[in-house]
């Protein structure tokens, strides 16, 4: 057990095996985070994340090429964040029920189209994906640098990410207008910024950054499409919200942790074949479970998060 | 005119359904069938054949129980989407005390079953319940990470300390037979627990309609700190609405497994928990509607198998379909009548028509 963290290529191999487990779960909770930034309770993460799986798989499928996956992931993504936007922000509809609603149609949508695209043939596909590049000098480091400069285009895509988020969100005039509307909309509004133009801008970018993280699943993991393949990663992704404060760094770390706790369990699975690997395959659900228990009392998310702005209308109930 | 288009909104779930199965039709032209035709073999064995419609009231049971159980908790404003892994361990309880009870009266151990399950679905729910009454901590990304937990809990179970001897890969050994749930239609699948879980349906009803308990539910869900102030004692109620809420989705599970399956397997009842959801936005959480919107659902998976067999259009269409359904549900949501032009007439009109009686009744007494 303790031979993973003290023999260097076990802890090389787990670390990277970590960081390949988070990544779909990064891209998703960045997403989920610019969303509740701006005030739109984005519980519709798993469905984006399958939404950009099966469109990177179609993508890949015809055009033959990860890149062209990648689009295809990303526009459904944006198909998505259009639907969660419009009924949320145009609409007004409570944002938990839509984000219930977007889950469930696309797992049925995804499960139909896949059969008639791929013609049930979607889990033995063997897609295009992209291939990991070593990045010169810095890949030679020891341990750490085979572990994060070996790694293909969208692991560097997330590492521009995060930084970019960082600076947008605390050091542009942009991120202060989307922390104004999701922090008290109506004041926002007074000050000029257009409440519902950034919130569609965060839905759209935010479901196209969920997107991601299914493309990532599609075509650097696994090259094929399964039905429900995103396998609760979106609502890991929102414990990891909570736990990284609606900070992209913060989310970066606390998925990154669940992350490890996935290969962790990879790992204690292969050691342990005597007791039943259940116990072992539940540890990254029971992590976040934690996670978010840990956290009560001690975060607050942005102050509308979850209350649709309506000019003139205080707060509108919109419980059914 | 004015009743009329009141009447119109009312009726919202009947237009988001029908919007549904337009788009649908789309979905299925893009297959390459005629919709006419498949919709129309659909309905036709969900609904018009004898076999077909045993296999609706099968599908139906499940849906109404989950239905149920998220309606008690929407009607407080707390969304319970953990159904699932509630189902899975009412089944699982279920299943222990029908393999491993002493031998006693066959009614008394059947009523023992569905107890353990109505038991091991609302434990299942303790977790989240506590959370959300004394923490106010939002119990949505809980208690569906909990389904994972659950059906994981049953796949350890079925393979390991309760897997049948030999069998092929994991399952549990069948129930005894005289457990076995009586049928409706003789010669089919059809068994009490469609029946069963529509008299239950009525009970929840009463429940809202006639009880303080269901009145506190809703001002809970309202305006939880004017229903603090009104000496409600919110976590109880809190607790209460999850623990029955979890009941009734662990016999969804119990009378699954009693009626149909007979025995425990991993991933018995995969999607059943959101079937209850979407059932229950349908219906607008109301218990009597519950049973219609099972109905319809219920009905389009078996319709589905006929009219793959007919037209030869994927089964995975009714999936489609009823995430179409949810997505318009939840848009009809925003036309309420209440809130439109049409509302504000109607009342001024009746405020009109009331001074008018007003000032007649006070020419008459001068």
């Amino acid at each position: 057990m303790t031979e993973i963290f003290l023999n260097p290529s076990m802890l090389n191999d787990f670390l990277a095996t970590s960081l390949r487990l988070s990544m779909p779960l990064v891209f998703a909770a960045l997403g989920g985070a610019l969303c509740e930034r701006c005030g739109v309770f984005n519980i519709a993460l798993e469905g984006m994340i399958l939404a950009g799986a099966f469109g990177a798989a179609v993508g890949a499928f015809f055009l033959d090429s990860p890149v062209a996956g990648l689009f295809g992931g990303i526009l459904c993504g944006i198909l998505a964040g259009l639907i969660l936007a419009t009924l949320c922000v145009s609409l007004g509809v409570n944002q938990i029920v839509v984000g219930i609603a977007i889950n469930l149609f696309v797992v049925g949508l995804t499960a139909f189209l896949s059969r008639v695209v791929f013609g049930g043939h979607a889990s033995t596909l063997n897609l295009p994906g992209f291939k990991p590049v070593a990045v010169p000098w810095l890949s030679s480091i020891p341990i750490i640098g085979s572990v994060v400069f070996t790694q293909d285009a969208l692991v560097y895509l997330m590492y521009v990410l995060v930084p970019l988020f960082y600076v947008i969100i605390f050091f542009t005039r942009w991120g202060l207008s989307i922390r104004a509307v999701g922090e008290n909309p109506a004041a926002a509004d007074t000050a000029g910024i257009s409440v519902t133009g950034i919130r569609y801008f965060c839905l759209l970018a935010g479901g196209a950054l969920g997107s991601l993280g299914g493309c990532y699943l599609v075509l650097s993991q696994v090259c094929l499409f399964s039905e429900e393949m995103s396998a609760g990663k979106g609502w890991i992704a929102l414990a990891a919200i909570a736990l990284g404060r609606w900070n992209p760094i913060g989310v970066l770390l606390a998925c990154l942790l669940f992350g490890a706790c996935d290969a962790l369990q990879l790992r204690l699975q292969f050691a342990n074949p005597n007791v039943p690997y259940q116990i072992f395959v539940t540890l990254p659900y029971v992590a976040a479970i934690l996670a978010l228990v840990g956290v009560i009392g001690k975060v607050t998310p942005p102050g509308a998060t979850g209350i649709p702005y309506k000019r003139g209308v205080s707060r509108e109930q919109t419980i059914i | 005119m004015l009743k009329l288009i009141r009447f119109i909104h009312l009726l919202k779930s009947l237009w988001a359904v029908l919007a549904a199965l337009l788009v649908g039709s789309v979905l299925i032209w893009i297959a390459g069938s005629d919709p006419i035709q498949a919709y129309g073999a659909l309905f036709h064995g969900a609904f018009f054949e004898y076999h077909g419609f045993a296999t609706t009231l099968v599908k139906m049971s499940p849906m109404i129980f989950a239905g149920l159980a998220f309606s008690v908790t929407l009607r407080s404003g707390i969304f319970n989407i953990g159904l699932g892994g509630q189902i899975y361990i009412g089944a699982l309880f279920t299943t222990v005390v029908a393999l491993y009870a002493p031998e006693m009266p066959s009614w008394i151990h059947i009523l023992l079953c569905a107890l353990a399950g109505a038991i091991g679905g609302a434990l299942w729910t303790l977790l989240p319940a506590i959370l959300k009454a004394y923490y106010r901590l939002n119990e949505l990304i809980i208690t569906l990470l909990m389904n994972y937990v659950a059906s994981n809990v049953v796949s350890y179970f079925v393979s390991g300390p309760m897997m049948e001897e030999g069998a092929p890969y994991p399952y549990s050994p069948e129930i005894p037979e005289r457990l076995f749930l009586p049928f409706i239609l003789p010669g089919t699948d059809a068994h009490i627990g469609a029946l069963i879980a529509i008299i239950f349906a009525i009970l929840i009803f009463a429940l809202f309609q006639r009880t303080s308990f269901g009145f506190s539910l809703i001002t809970v869900g309202h305006n939880l700190d004017a229903a603090q102030y009104a000496g409600m004692s919110v976590q109880r109620l809190i607790l209460l609405c999850f623990m029955i809420s979890g009941a009734l989705a662990g016999l969804a599970g119990t009378f699954d497994i009693l009626g149909l399956k007979y025995r425990l397997f991993h991933l018995f009842a995969g999607g059943y928990g959101f079937d209850g959801v979407v059932v229950a936005f349908l219906a607008s959480a109301n218990p009597l509607f519950i049973i219609i919107a099972s109905m319809f659902l219920g009905g389009l998976r078996s319709g589905a198998n006929v009219m793959q067999r007919v037209v030869g259009v994927e089964t995975t269409v009714v999936e489609a379909i009823q995430g179409l359904v949810i997505i318009f549900v939840a848009i009809s949501l925003r036309f309420s009548f209440d809130r439109t032009y049409w509302a504000r007439v109607l009342s001024v009109r009746k405020e009109v028509r009331t001074k008018l009686a007003e000032t007649k009744r006070e020419a008459t007494d001068s």
